[in-house]
C-alpha cells in the first residue's frame, strides 16, 4: 500500500518526545527535594499577624507547631463554640496537655537535637493573650524555652 | 547502515510523561514551600522570676511597657501610640545617661512589658516586633559606626560584640487578670 511506503520514505522524523519525561522527572524531584509534606489538617482559623522584625525558621524538622485560634468553619463552631481553641498535631486539645506534647515531640528527635527543638507559636490575629500566656508558662515548666511567635512578613 | 532499515518496534514512552506529571502534581498539592518566619524569643527558666525585683532599686534603668485589654498602651505611666514605641525605646536604650529619667546605659537598660489576659494577639506582636525593632536598629546603627556594615553583614565574632553592647533584655511580667 501506499500508505506504508511513504513511512519509509520520509526523512523528516517527529520530534522526539522520549526526552519529556526526564524533564518532568527532574521537576519532581526539584518539587520533592524543596518542599515538606502537610503536616496537620487545620481545625482553627489561622490568621498571622504582622510584623517586620522577622527571623527565618532554620530547620523545619526541629519546630513543633501549636496553633491558636477558633475552630474553623461553621460545623465545628456550633459544635465547640467560638472559644479560642489549641491544636495539637491533628486534635483539640487543652493547656494542659501541651507538656505532654513537648515530651513527645522530643522524643522523636535524636538526643543532641533536643537542645535545638524549637516551638511555633501560630496564633490567630483574634486570639486573646490569656490562652497565649497560659501556654508560654507550660512551656517553660516543659523546659521548651526556645520560642517563636509564628507571623507573616509585612508588606510596606 | 543495516539497522536504520529494519523497523524494530520500539516501546511507547508517550504515557511516562503523564505518569511523571501525576506524580509531580501530586507532590505539589501535598507538599508546602512557605518558609515559616516569625519573631524569636527565650523564656525564663521558671525560677528567675525573682531577678527583675532585684533590680528595681534602680528604677531608671526599667522601662515600663504596659499594654491593657483595651490594646491601649501605657509606656513609663503616659499613653502612647504603638507607632511612637519604636522611637521611645530607642531614646531610653540609647540615652547613656543624660536623662536622669532615661536608663544609665544600654547594657543595664531592662524593657519591662506586661500585658492583660485581654489584650489582642495582634497588638501584642505589633508591641513585641517595635521593641525588636528599636534594638535592632540601635545595632545596625552601632555596626554601621564601627565597621560601616549592617549588623546582619557582620561576622559572628563581630555580631556578638555587637549584641553585648546591646544585649536584647526583654522582661516578660505575669499578666493582668483581666
Amino acid at each position: 500500500m501506499s500508505k506504508f511506503k511513504k513511512n519509509k520514505k520520509s526523512k523528516l522524523a517527529p520530534i522526539s518526545t522520549a526526552s519529556l519525561p526526564d524533564i518532568v522527572f527532574m521537576l519532581l524531584f526539584f518539587f520533592m527535594v524543596t518542599t515538606v509534606m502537610r503536616e496537620t489538617e487545620m481545625l482553627v482559623e489561622n490568621i498571622l499577624p504582622q510584623a517586620t522584625e522577622v527571623k527565618k525558621l532554620e530547620r523545619k524538622s526541629l519546630v513543633s507547631y501549636i496553633y491558636i485560634g477558633s475552630p474553623k468553619g461553621n460545623n465545628r463552631k456550633s459544635k465547640y463554640g467560638k472559644e479560642a481553641k489549641i491544636q495539637l498535631n491533628d486534635a483539640y486539645a487543652r493547656v494542659a496537655d501541651i507538656q505532654a506534647f513537648i515530651i513527645a515531640e522530643r522524643e522523636t528527635r535524636a538526643e543532641e537535637e533536643v537542645p535545638l527543638l524549637t516551638t511555633s507559636i501560630k496564633a490567630d490575629v483574634n486570639v486573646k493573650m490569656g490562652i497565649v500566656s497560659d501556654i508560654k508558662q507550660e512551656l517553660r515548666k516543659a523546659q521548651a524555652y526556645k520560642i517563636n511567635y509564628s507571623t507573616r512578613k509585612e508588606i510596606k | 547502515m543495516a539497522r536504520s532499515n529494519r523497523s524494530v518496534p520500539e516501546i511507547n514512552a508517550g504515557s511516562m510523561a503523564d505518569i511523571a506529571f501525576l506524580l509531580l502534581i501530586f507532590f505539589l498539592v501535598t507538599t508546602t514551600m512557605d518558609v515559616d518566619t516569625g519573631i524569636a524569643r527565650k523564656l525564663p527558666v521558671l525560677d528567675e522570676e525573682q531577678e527583675i525585683e532585684d533590680m528595681q532599686g534602680n528604677d531608671r534603668n526599667i522601662y515600663e511597657v504596659y499594654v491593657n485589654a483595651k490594646d491601649a498602651l501605657l509606656v513609663e505611666e503616659e499613653e502612647m501610640n504603638v507607632n511612637d514605641l519604636r522611637s521611645g525605646a530607642k531614646e531610653f536604650l540609647n540615652n547613656n545617661g543624660k536623662n536622669p529619667k532615661l536608663s544609665d546605659n544600654p547594657e543595664k537598660a531592662i524593657i519591662s512589658l506586661q500585658n492583660s489576659r485581654g489584650t489582642s494577639y495582634e497588638m501584642y506582636i505589633a508591641v513585641q516586633n517595635e521593641l525588636t525593632a528599636a534594638y535592632n536598629e540601635l545595632r545596625d546603627e552601632a555596626a554601621l559606626r564601627k565597621y560601616s556594615l549592617n549588623y546582619t553583614e557582620l561576622p559572628k565574632d563581630k555580631k556578638r560584640e555587637i549584641r553585648k553592647m546591646y544585649p536584647m533584655k526583654i522582661s516578660e511580667a505575669e499578666p493582668f487578670k483581666q
